[in-house]
């Protein structure tokens, strides 16, 4: 129970400094953020209350914003996908066992599995927090082409991410 | 009222959904009006902390940059001023004039890639730093000082969406506005330009010093593109900024020291008015 918590702690501070510290100053073409830190809430264990899933999404959202001075942008789209999280999971992977501190991670869902997975959550995530940021529909196609090409590198870091960390835990295995 | 409990029990995962958005929302919403962010001084020592460690660090790979743009200015300083007296305090850089006061200071963190950019820069109220000071560059216009902590100031960057300078032409002293399109960090917005005014490329576009923040006759940019409106009253133009946002390091902040007289003069007559 506490290997849990101790994993999550970890991965929490790690993913805020590399998100603010590295991905916060990385600026793609003008175009392209990627926001990493989601990565968190997606592999929080699949049986998780759901409530304290919305509670740790608002706080993960907040530490960005303090780092940003965005307050509420990231807390807003966060909770956000924190309530589509156990929707998503139930709709793809309906017929799949987790067990009490089971992630929904690479080796769980497989390759694709966990691939449609992070698309689906970090679009819904990005839609949310573009379209706040902007605040109009004023430059729709804008914003639009803003998602769609952030959503396309955040899910390639997550997925490179997430593949680096489970082969270093297969090798020690 | 037992049922409604119980109803709200069953339905917590939704309700604490709705709670939170909500408490996000209100952040969010109140953190838009330029005057509520004034307010809401968001500068912490915590996370300047954090930043200024990380900067201390990555400030080495600009160095070589940085200091070509230093010896540059440092050249045009010389050309302006003849033989100084080294008396002067080593912290004041500039002093034109009796009305504006200069002091230096360093990026400590910043961004170009949102809609509402900041800077946080490594001065503060105890170096004698209050919110609506202008930040400059060597190059150019910077940001406006929004709140300050005992370290650190945070800075509303002219890449904000309710960021509006006003700004002069420089060959006709035409009165303009200046404002971000939000699209690109290089290139920035001519608003209100009078439709009988010809503009061309490479025309430098000028603080007009009405707004008693930042000195008249510094340059914010130079016109790109312009078209001239057919049927409107005000055509509009795209400038390209003169200072670089991507690389800025050391910046200046301007403290106008006849701001606090021009404002209760202001204020005077408008309650003379009321």
């Amino acid at each position: 129970m506490s290997n849990l918590y101790t994993r999550n702690i970890i991965r929490y501070i790690a993913i805020m400094l590399f998100q603010v510290l590295v991905l916060n100053n990385m600026n793609l073409g003008g175009y392209i953020n990627p926001y990493i830190y989601i990565l968190f809430i997606l592999l929080l264990p699949a049986s998780v209350n759901k409530s304290l899933l919305l509670i740790m999404a608002f706080i993960t959202g907040l530490t960005i914003d303090y780092f940003g001075n965005t307050l509420g942008l990231h807390a807003a789209a966060t909770v956000l996908l924190a309530f589509a999280r156990p929707g998503i999971l139930n709709l793809f992977f309906n017929n799949m066992e987790f067990s009490s501190e089971e992630e929904p991670n690479i080796t769980k869902l497989k390759l694709g599995g966990f691939l449609k997975y992070t698309l689906v959550l970090v679009f819904i995530h990005h839609s949310a927090l573009f379209f706040l940021e902007a605040f109009s529909f004023n430059d729709f196609l804008s914003t639009l082409y803003r998602i769609v090409l952030s959503t396309l590198v955040t899910t390639l870091m997550i997925m490179i991410i997430t593949l680096i960390f489970t082969s270093r835990k297969k090798k020690k295995a | 009222m037992r049922n409604l409990i119980v109803f709200l029990w069953r339905h917590q995962f939704f309700v604490f959904f709705i709670i939170l958005e909500a408490i996000s929302l209100t952040f969010l919403f109140n953190s838009y009006s330029y005057h509520r962010s004034l307010a809401f001084n968001s500068v912490n020592d915590i996370t300047g902390t954090v930043y200024l460690s990380y900067s201390k660090v990555t400030d080495y790979f600009g160095l070589k940059k940085e200091n070509e743009k230093l010896t540059n200015e440092n050249v045009q300083l010389r050309n302006l001023i003849y033989p100084v007296n080294s008396e002067a305090d080593s912290q004041l850089i500039v002093r034109h004039d009796n009305q504006y006061f200069y002091r230096t200071a360093k990026v400590v963190s910043s961004s170009i890639n949102k809609q509402s950019n900041y800077l946080l820069l490594n001065k503060g109220s105890k170096h004698g730093i209050k919110p609506e000071m202008g930040v400059i560059s060597s190059t150019g216009i910077a940001g406006i000082v929004i709140g300050v902590s005992p370290d650190f100031s945070y800075v509303m960057s002219l890449l904000h969406q309710n960021c509006r300078i006003s700004a002069r032409i420089k060959k006709n002293n035409n009165l303009v506005n200046v404002l971000w399109g939000g699209n690109n960090y290089k290139e920035g917005l001519v608003v209100d330009i009078p439709s009988h005014i010809e503009l061309y490329k490479e025309d430098s576009i000028i603080t007009s010093g009405n707004s008693l923040i930042f000195p008249e006759g510094i340059l914010i940019g130079k016109v790109n593109e312009y078209t001239q409106s057919t049927n409107k009253d005000l055509s509009e133009a795209v400038i390209e900024f003169s200072t670089d946002f991507n690389s800025l390091q050391n910046v200046y902040i301007i403290e106008n020291l006849m701001k606090t007289e021009a404002d209760t003069l202001i204020s005077a007559f408008t309650k003379l008015n009321e």
